[in-house]
This record gives C-alpha cells, structure tokens and sequence, in this order.
C-alpha cells in the first residue's frame, strides 16, 4: 500500500469513526446523562438515514421508475436531510418513549429493541417506502463541485468533524446547564428528583428525544457517505451494539470519552478486518466478521467486569458557572 | 383460521418454554435477561450436533416413533442439550454475572452484561455452523387432515404435548418441593428470603438451570417445528418479553398464557401480513399492553 492509498484509507476510518462518535453521543445523553437504556440504536440510525435519503433524491423518472419505488423523492440539499432526519427520529424516540418512560427503566430497553426490529421489517418488506431490500442509491453528497472527485473524502470527513464538534458543543452546553444537572439526578435517583419538583417524564422524554435526533444525523450523514443503503445495514450487530461497546469503553457521561470510545472500537474494527482477510485461511476469512463481533462482544464484558467507568470515567464537573 | 389458530398454539407452547425462564430469571435475579432468545439457539444447535453427528458416531439407534420424523435419538438428545444449556449458563453465571452481583451492580448493568452475552453466544453459533439454515431431517413430513380442514403435523402434536409435560413438571416443582418454593418466595422478597435463611446461591443457581433448560427445550421445538437459523432466537426476544411482561414478571402461569396468547397473536396475523412481520407484531402486542395494563395479567401492582 502506497502514501496515498494509506492516507485515503485514515481517511475513510476517520469518517465512519467520525460518524459513529456521533451515535456515540446520542447515546450518552441517553445513556450517560440520564440512564435510558436504548438498545434500538438501529432503528434510529436507520431512520436518519432513509429520511435524509428520500429528502434528497429526486422521485425516479421513465425506466429507472419501473426498477426503484420510494415513498418522495423531494431532491431537497443535503441539509434539508440532516434536519428531516433529526426530527424524524426525534418523533420516533417520542412514540417508544411515551408508552414506556414512566414504566421500569427496562421496558424502554425492550421497546427499543421492538421499534428497531420493526422498522428493519417495515423497510425490507415495503417496497412502495423506499425499494424494499434493495434500498435507495446515488444518494447525493453536498459540496461535490468543489473538489475532484478522488479528493472528495476530505471534504466529506470535514463536515463529519463539523458535525462531531456542534454536537459535542452542544451536548456540552446542555449537561452544564440546570436541565442537565436534572438529567443526572433523574439518572442518580429518579425519586429525590420528582420529590424536588421536577417532572421526571417530560425531562426523560426530552433527553431520549434529543439523543435519538442526534443519532437520526449520525445516520443521515452515514447514508450520504456510502451513498447506497439498504436495510442490511442497520443489524443490531452492526448498529447498535457497536455503539454500546464504544461508549462504555470510552467511558458512560463522558462526552470526549463517547468520542474517544468511538474512534478506538473503529480503529479495532477496521484494524482487525485487515488481518482477518490478510491472514486467515479461506474459511475463516469467510467467517472473520462474526470472529470480530465476538471480539468486541469479549472486549463489552471485559469492561463491565474489570474497568466499569471506561478509559476516561465520568466528569464530575456539573455547572459551567464552576470552571 | 382454525388451522392458524392451532398453529398458534403449537408456536405460543414454544414461545412460553422461553418465557416461563425469562420470567423466573426475570423475578429472582431480578434483571432483564437479554441473551434468552440466544439460549434457546444454542440449545437447538446443540441437538444438531448430537443428534446428527455424534450419537449416531457412537452407534445409538434412532428407534422411530410413530409418526413423528424423528425418534429416541432426538429425545435423549434434547435431554443432553438441556443439561448442557443449563451447564453453560451456570458457568456464565460464575464468571460474569457473579462479580457484578457481588459488586452490588444495578440490575441494568447486568442487563447489558446479559446483552453483551448475547452476541458473543451468536457470533459464535455463526462462527461454528454458518449462516444457513439447518435442518433436523429432511425428509417429507406429512401431515394428518384433521377436522375443520386442520392439518396437523404429528412432530407438532409431540411439540404441543413436550412442552405441556414440561410446563406441568416446572409447576409441580415450583409448588410442592421445599427448592420450588424457596424460588417463590425469592421471587417475592429477596431480602425477607434471606434473612429467612434461604440459601439465594442455591436459588439463583437452580434459577439458571431451569430457566436454561425450558429456553433448550424451546429451542429444540422450535427446530423440530420450522428450521435452524443463527438469528431464530433474537427473534424469539420480543415474544417473549411480550409474554413475560403480558404474564406479569415472576409468574410462570402468567408467562404460559401470556406465551400462548403470543403465538395464537402472531400466527394469526399471518392471515393479513406477511410472515417476516411477527416479530413487529409481537412489539405492537407490548406497546398496547404497557398502554394499557403495564403490570400484565397476574402481575401485581408494586
């Protein structure tokens, strides 16, 4: 592999690393802050991602109509994407929230398992919504004019980084607010915080609402990327059980650790596609992506059982006022 | 409509072997089990095994039974299998989630732990035997035509009639041993039941067993039923959540009828919606249940 080759490939890890720090993120303000437990990650991701997709292709014409079937096709700019995606999703979150925030924190869980099984299902099997199983391509990419083509990933990984930076600013900004701080209590004892006033559900329902959005531009930025999806893409393997590996690692209510999480379990990820297809024999090559999701799942355990605050543990800062 | 009704029944008896040990775990450890759905598959695998390769190696004859597409092998097959599910959870229990009990981890940390310990259990179903689907045999099975233009096949008269026995043996046990009911009352106050001077290792311990064993059995059912796929039971997961929570947590008599009314639910919505959709019916099946009587059927209000 030559200099170009090896940078081009930093490149792409970057940006996919870029884009899952940004699940990674949704999920701690979920997870981290407030102690909502969302393993559907998938579902959200999906819909950030078909959202934006039909927001911004144009609606097939002639033949090509015969062959790709989707619901709209407004071939609106990418930005109009990532806001469809955000609250597209957010709306989601809200219709898995509501039934089940006032619930035992688990039925969330269970709900969210459902909700992300259920749109995987929804998008194989309505072809009419977005081409069934075949999914949608030529999903456009912003800015493409700009740059020559073989150079366009660093234009791309650039406004992933942007992404990763607001959301992270953001996030920030929130936590060490009065709402976050409430957000923590809830996550700390949800009973000392309705007894302070405050109204658990609603600010539940905020935080799973807003993780959700940024997730819904997690992958609406993902789908713009590799300009094709499908609903094989969006396995709870891949899509959320990944993202759970990167923030425990990385360390739970620690956005730079969610950050930090997300690029290593890429790192190791993609590293580790690299000696499986080098290295293995055939048949193991043939089963190197399920050698590396028990990897990942080992390196889960490993965490819980031997560093539970991840690389970077919680900050215990709470207020901006305080710095 | 009769015959999809029966088939629901032959999938809710499969649906509540999982469910009845999701609840008990549910109950007495207290923290939802996610890698359930993933014992059953690995209990079906492991009757695969057996009953395909290694006891026919040793010679064991099949000694047919009947009209079922299968025979003696299988069963003292499934009873391997169940023990060994049951070995495996117990070993589980020993390395992973016996450190976090005794580090008093919340029960969503077990939860995690639990869904972690799903996917290493099927990333290494897939690892081992691919990801086709098995079969148990591939002969053709037919089917008896029962009134009400029912066709039954006799493998899910056997699976309809196992699970009833098992369900029957499991309540028996839960009633009448002093075992049973050390479980029950943990099941209800963990920590009255220790100060009672119940042994809770015992209970968890025989909790993982049990609960491991109904999900093999499950498992194997349900490959006798329909095929083997690596993903069947994460398929499996919301039906039996659904069930559990329908049933009441920690009620096993909850969890069969709410297992049963699962199947006949999801088998029944094939008439209108395509197969695949089953598991999103079972989610639609939850959502209105945590709508509208969170608790579940028998579960009480705490």
């Amino acid at each position: 592999m030559d200099v170009s080759g090896l940078l081009s490939y930093l490149v792409s890890l970057a940006i996919m690393g870029g884009i899952y720090a940004i699940f990674a993120l949704g999920l701690n303000v979920q997870w981290g802050y407030t102690g909502l437990f969302n393993i559907g990650i998938a579902g959200f991701f999906a819909v950030g991602a078909y959202t934006s997709a039909l927001i911004t292709t144009p609606m097939p014409e002639g033949v090509y109509a015969t062959y790709v079937e989707q619901l709209i096709g407004l071939n609106l700019p990418f930005a109009f994407g990532l806001f469809g995606a955000m609250v597209v999703s957010a709306v989601l979150a809200a219709i898995v929230g509501i039934p089940t925030l006032r619930l035992r924190e688990d039925y969330l869980a269970i709900a969210t398992i459902g909700i992300a099984e259920s749109i995987r299902l929804i998008f194989n099997n309505e072809r009419w919504l977005a081409n069934g199983p075949r999914g949608l391509t030529g999903l456009p990419q912003p800015l493409r004019a700009w740059v020559e083509p073989q150079h366009y990933n660093y234009l791309y990984l650039a406004i992933v980084l942007i992404a990763v930076v607001a959301v992270y600013w953001a996030i920030e900004r929130g936590i060490r607010s009065p709402w976050g701080r409430v957000l923590r209590a809830i996550r700390e004892d949800e009973t000392a915080a309705a007894m302070n006033g405050k109204n658990v559900f609603a600010f539940k329902l905020q935080a799973l609402m807003l993780g959700a959005a940024i997730m819904g531009l997690g992958g609406a930025l993902y789908a713009h990327y590799v300009r094709a999806i499908s609903p094989d893409a969006f396995t709870p393997l891949f899509a959320t059980f990944l993202v759970w590996v990167m923030l425990m690692l990385g360390g739970s209510g620690n956005n730079r650790g969610a950050i930090v999480g997300a690029f290593v379990v890429w790192g190791i990820w993609t590293g580790s596609t690299f000696v499986t297809d080098q290295l293995l024999p055939t048949f193991w090559a043939a089963r190197a992506p399920y050698l590396r999701f028990l990897l990942v799942g080992l390196i889960l355990e490993a965490i819980i059982l031997l560093r539970p605050q991840g690389i970077l543990g919680e900050e215990r800062r709470v207020s901006k006022l305080l710095e | 409509m009769t015959e999809l009704l029966v088939y629901g029944i032959v999938l809710g008896s499969i649906i509540a072997l999982g469910a009845i040990g999701l609840t008990l775990l549910y109950g007495i450890l207290r923290f939802a089990h996610f890698a359930h759905g993933d014992l059953m598959t690995f209990g079906a695998y492991v009757v695969l095994v057996l009953h395909r390769d290694l006891l026919p190696w040793l010679g064991i004859p099949e000694l047919r039974l009947g009209a079922l597409s299968f025979g003696g092998r299988m069963l003292g097959a499934l009873v391997i299998s169940m023990a060994v599910t049951a070995g495996l959870t117990l070993l589980i229990d020993r390395l992973l989630y016996e450190p976090l009990r005794t580090r008093k981890s919340s029960p969503v940390i077990l939860a995690i732990a639990s869904l972690g310990m799903a996917f290493i259990l099927r990333s290494l179903i897939y690892i081992i035997w691919g990801p086709q689907f098995l079969f148990y045999t591939q002969e053709l099975r037919p089917a008896w035509e029962l009134p009400l233009e029912v066709r039954l096949r006799p493998d899910q008269l056997f699976i309809l009639v196992l699970a009833l026995v098992l369900v029957a043996l499991l309540y028996l046990f839960l009633q009448h041993t002093t075992l049973g009911k050390a479980m029950r009352a943990t099941a209800d106050n963990p920590q009255l039941a220790w100060v009672c001077g119940i042994d809770t290792r015992r209970v968890t311990a025989w909790t993982w067993v049990l609960g491991a064993a109904l999900a093999a059995a499950g498992g194997v059912l349900y490959g006798i039923d329909a095929q083997l796929r690596p993903d069947m039971g994460w398929s499996f997961l919301l039906p039996l959540f659904a069930a559990v929570i329908l049933g009441g947590i920690g009620s096993p008599v909850g969890a069969l009828v709410g297992g049963l009314i699962l199947g006949v639910v999801q088998q029944v919505s094939t008439a209108f919606l395509l197969p695949t959709y089953k598991p999103a019916v079972a989610f639609v099946v939850l959502i209105i249940l945590l709508l509208v009587r969170p608790r579940g059927l028998f579960g009480r209000t705490t």
